[in-house]
């Protein structure tokens, strides 16, 4: 009757979905009144789910006949995907306090789309994907426009919705063409099919399944919605959307490129090389002329998806295990970065965005100023920060695999990125200081911020678990 | 662990970085008294080094090794040779003048500046102590982020784009050879340098990888035509920000030519000696021409060292003993000399806040000592006999000479046209009238500023009268690369031969047979 062994396979997801629906009723009754309480709850629920992915009891394998698996892989995303969500729910209040009631529908939205993103980077079936795809981008649009009355957060709403469902028929077309030439939606199905050669067919299936994932990463030339998006939603939102979704987009293309589409590695790597290398070039160029950070960030994350994308493009198990690292290393840096900007408001409290209201940061608020610049030139890769160390290893990977072309390539465009990293860094320290930004309000945002900084500046220690992990994640795929 | 039974380089490493962090949260003053300590520390752990760094005949090449494996990929390995000791005693030399430099003439974010000095201090030891390949990556390029607040913060008035151009020049430089790097170690095997050092590359991908290394210490040396960033970084750094740089940052160029492209691509050096040589020769003409027509002391002073540096890439590329030696000694001077006049303008520029030397003259009358000090470095500079650049560079123009005639013939106008606009540069500031009321007024150097200076110039002395005791720690190492590149090194187009004396007996005419056998460097060296 029931798949017990199954069933707890899938239980982080059962314990968020779960969680999810007892704190919608809970919200339902006891009003926004109990938002911060429901948010706290919410954490919970995202930390208990993250304890069974704990490898000394959680059992790994096949579930449903293959459409789920649970792996290494999985749970490595997976916990990434979880401290992002919570990082993003804990830093709401205080954001929403001002002018801006929390409403509690808010962490709840979160925890479903976790529940979602744990979907897709543990597909082990295009449909499983697809809809843990949905429920993610469907509790996205509305997070996107979360702040209702805000002209800006209601057209990032409508324009994720827009293009991500465009993308999503696009990605559901291509899987449509693969299961029509395959005859198979499994990913173990398609690669089967797919080792043969490959037909006219399931080239195009490919390619419009991979189309449909790079919207989802927002990898350039499918990455219009970013800056758009970023910009308009709420702060918290668009730190969640930074770090949490793309770990699981990038995790879902990892596996979909080597699991379903392993025996046409030679097609798709092309796609990956192009795709990856016009995003580092324009996340690097675009971002120049921007004055508002978060637009920045979002052209920054552009540019990061592209330095992962090299990791991928290698084809190799040491790839995805630079791949996964990165990811890691990439979320500490961008919710840094964010919990950053959550600090820059004026001295009545309201948010500002302008990269101008920066200037002088360092004789204002040094700490802040501190771990801003750490941020920035670990993003910017400079060692010995860690970003050095994520960009370090994709160019291995791809060295490795033969491809140092590309690898001299991207690396030399980093250089052009690292200008617009400086020009922060430069308002921040060089400038004379404009007025100045409100002192910290939340002990706890600055303990994150703290932390997250220290864990970029000491994180080489780190460094062989870093690699362990990893490189247990690439193992576990076929 | 060594010979000293603690990790000496380490703690040469955590002394600065724990000043450091003291500074970030101290006062002034404070901050000021925190990095003197820490450098006057250094500087006797420098000294302790040294004094215990075995010279003794077949002594081990690395010496005060570490090795902890404890970053996965790589591992954190340390130890030195001759020429790495060398090096780390300039560092540790300069830093606590360049404390003192700092010492009045900043005032504002003092404790972050001397921060920022403190962990510049702890990666350049990094660069020189670092036997790991990514390990001396990683402190190579972590010195772009103190230098970058360094000159942005602190510097001039145009010091936004010079900060810029210098970040942004020196890391386009470096990533390529990260991926050499990375390249290496993957086919090596190891990231661990002594053994990449005799690890024969195949020579076609040696030419790849030798541009690689050198489009990053080009930049950083700096060869002509990638030098523009230095005049720029220089002119707007604060001074103690130029002693670091024209004392250590560019002697990491030459380090890198010596301990990687040298020993690891022995047979594409040889194929490029052509490009270093004629890059250099631009350098050497070129910029002393520029330097002669500047107005401004510290970017005349900027271009010398563009100058001398070529001098020293010359010398590398000779591919002989002389040669190297030369080099070495020429970048130990330099980095003693040029630090020095850098002193020297800085201050003056405290006094009148000027650098144009039309605004100076005839400060000899009322500063007689700083018109001698600044006479010994301005002659050091030249490379007088006596001082530490004679030395320097007769040993790597007699290196060169062997190599190519007209190398040698086109690097030593170098000398003559340094002599030129040093002298011009020393007459128009310390000689002459008294033509401004304000320079005519400025007191004599402080004890602060003779306590900077002077131990320079002795050192200048020393090295110039004795350099053996340089070029003792040095010569193993230095005979141990050239015996490595023998088997690529180019053939000179001076074909030495030792003289033939006219009653030969039997045993000289074997000692003449082998010598003429084994090539111009062994004959060089028979004389």
């Amino acid at each position: 009757m029931f798949d017990t062994a199954s069933l707890m396979m899938t239980l982080p997801e059962l314990v968020l979905t779960a969680g999810g629906l007892i704190l919608m009723m809970v919200a339902a009754y006891a009003g926004d009144g109990a938002a911060r309480l429901v948010g706290w709850l919410s954490v919970a629920t995202l930390a208990l789910a993250g304890w069974t992915l704990c490898p000394a009891w959680a059992t790994s394998g096949e579930a449903f006949d293959g459409l789920y698996r649970a792996d290494a892989f999985g749970a490595f995303a997976k916990v990434l995907i979880y401290v992002a969500a919570a990082v993003s729910i804990i830093v709401a209040p205080r954001f929403f306090e001002t002018g801006r009631a929390i409403r509690a529908e808010y962490p709840i939205l979160i925890l479903f789309a976790s529940a979602g993103m744990g979907l897709m980077v543990s597909a082990g079936d295009m449909l499983t994907l697809y809809v843990g795809l949905e429920l993610n981008s469907l509790a996205a649009y509305v997070l996107a426009s979360f702040m209702r009355q805000d002209g800006r957060s209601a057209e990032a709403g409508l324009k994720y919705f827009v293009l991500g469902a465009l993308a999503s028929g696009i990605l559901l077309y291509g899987v449509s063409l693969l299961y029509g030439f395959t005859g198979s939606t499994s990913y173990a199905g398609i690669s089967t099919a797919l080792s043969d050669g490959l037909s006219h067919g399931e080239l195009f299936g490919l390619v419009f399944v991979l189309t449909g994932l790079a919207f989802k990463i927002s990898a350039v030339p499918f990455h219009m919605w970013t800056p758009d998006v970023y910009e308009g939603a709420p702060t918290p939102v668009t730190a969640f959307f930074a770090s949490a979704p793309k770990v699981a987009a990038m995790g879902l293309t990892v596996r979909v490129a080597m699991e379903a589409m392993g025996g046409a590695v030679h097609e798709w790597q092309q796609i990956v090389i192009f795709v990856a290398l016009a995003s580092i070039l324009f996340g690097a160029v675009a971002a120049i002329g921007q004055t508002n950070i978060k637009r920045l960030l979002a052209y920054s994350s552009i540019n990061n998806v592209g330095f992962a994308l090299i990791g991928l493009a290698a084809g190799t198990r040491e790839g995805v295990a630079a791949v996964m690292s990165y990811l890691a290393i990439y979320v500490v840096m961008t919710l840094g970065s964010f919990l950053c900007v959550l600090q820059m408001r004026d001295k009545d409290g309201n948010p500002v965005e302008d990269i101008a209201s920066l200037a002088g940061l360092s004789q204002t608020r040094k700490g802040l100023a501190a771990a801003f610049a750490i941020f920035m030139f670990s993003l910017a890769g400079i060692p010995p920060l860690m970003g050095f160390w994520a960009k370090f290893l994709v160019f291995d990977a791809a060295v490795a695999a033969g491809m140092t072309g590309l690898a001299a390539f991207g690396i030399a465009m980093s250089v052009v990125g690292a200008f617009y990293y400086l020009k922060i860094i430069k308002t921040i320290y060089f400038d004379e200081p404009a007025a100045g930004y409100a002192p910290a309000a939340s002990r706890l945002e600055s303990a994150l911020i703290a932390v997250s900084a220290a864990v970029i500046v000491i994180g080489y220690f780190f460094n062989p678990l870093l690699d362990s992990v990893s490189a247990a994640a690439a193992a576990a795929l076929h | 662990m060594n010979e000293l039974g603690f990790p000496i380089l380490s703690l040469m490493m955590a002394v600065p970085m724990a000043g450091a962090l003291l500074c970030l949260f101290a006062s002034a003053p404070q901050a000021r008294q925190v990095a003197l300590v820490a450098t006057l520390a250094d500087l006797v752990l420098g000294l302790l080094l040294w004094l215990n760094f075995d010279q003794s005949a077949g002594h081990a090449q690395w010496q005060f090794q570490e090795y902890a494996p404890i970053f996965g990929r790589f591992a954190w390995a340390m130890g030195i040779d001759g020429i790495a000791l060398t090096l780390i005693a300039l560092t540790v030399f300069l830093m606590p003048i360049c404390i003192l430099a700092s010492w009045d003439s900043i005032e504002k974010r003092v404790g972050e500046y001397m921060a920022a000095f403190l962990f510049m201090e702890t990666l350049m030891i990094g660069v020189f102590a670092a036997q790991d390949l990514f390990l001396f990556y990683i402190f190579f390029e972590a010195g772009l982020i103190p230098m970058y607040l360094i000159i942005g913060i602190w510097g001039g008035v145009n010091r936004i784009y010079a900060s810029y151009k210098f970040f942004l020049y020196t890391l386009l430089g470096s990533v390529l050879m990260l991926i050499a790097m990375l390249w290496m170690a993957r086919e090596a095997g190891s990231t661990d340098i002594p053994t990449l050092m005799a690890y024969s590359f195949d020579p076609k991908v040696q030419t790849w990888l030798w541009l690689a290394f050198f489009a990053s210490f080009a930049v950083k040396m700096p060869m002509w035509p990638v030098h523009t960033w230095l005049p720029d970084a220089h002119v707007q750094a604060p001074t103690a920000g130029s002693v670091i740089l024209a004392g250590v940052l560019l002697k990491m160029g030459g380090y890198g030519f010596i301990r990687f492209s040298l020993p690891m691509f022995p047979e594409a050096s040889a194929q490029f000696a052509w490009l270093v040589f004629g890059l250099s020769m631009v350098a050497v003409v070129y910029t002393s021409l520029v330097a002669l027509v500047q107005s401004d002391m510290k970017k005349l002073i900027a271009y010398s060292s563009v100058a001398h540096m070529a001098i020293v890439t010359v010398g590398l590329f000779a591919f002989n003993q002389a040669g190297i030696e030369g080099a070495m000694m020429v970048m130990l001077g330099h980095g003693l000399v040029s630090g020095a006049l850098f002193l020297c303008v800085g201050v003056i520029y405290d006094r009148l806040h000027t650098r144009e030397i039309d605004r100076y003259g005839g400060l000899s009358i009322n500063m007689p000592k700083y018109a001698l000090l600044f006479m010994l470095f301005t002659m050091a500079s030249v490379g007088l006999p006596g001082t530490s650049n004679f030395v320097g560079e007769f040993l790597a123009l007699m290196g060169v000479y062997q190599a190519s005639s007209w190398v040698a013939l086109v690097a030593t106008t170098g000398i003559i046209l340094g002599a030129a606009y040093m002298l011009y540069l020393y007459r128009r500031i310390c000689f002459g009238d008294q033509k401004n009321a304000d320079a005519a007024a400025m007191p004599d150097l402080s004890p602060r500023e003779l306590v900077m200076l002077v131990p320079i110039g002795l050192s200048v002395l020393w090295m110039g009268v004795y350099p053996e005791s340089f070029l003792a720690p040095m010569r193993a190492d230095v005979q141990a690369i050239v015996a490595r590149m023998a088997p690529a090194a180019p053939e000179g187009d001076a074909k030495l031969t030792a003289g033939k004396p006219h009653a030969a007996p039997a045993e000289h005419e074997n000692h003449e047979a082998t010598n003429e056998h084994g090539g111009p460097e062994t004959a060089a060296e028979a004389h």
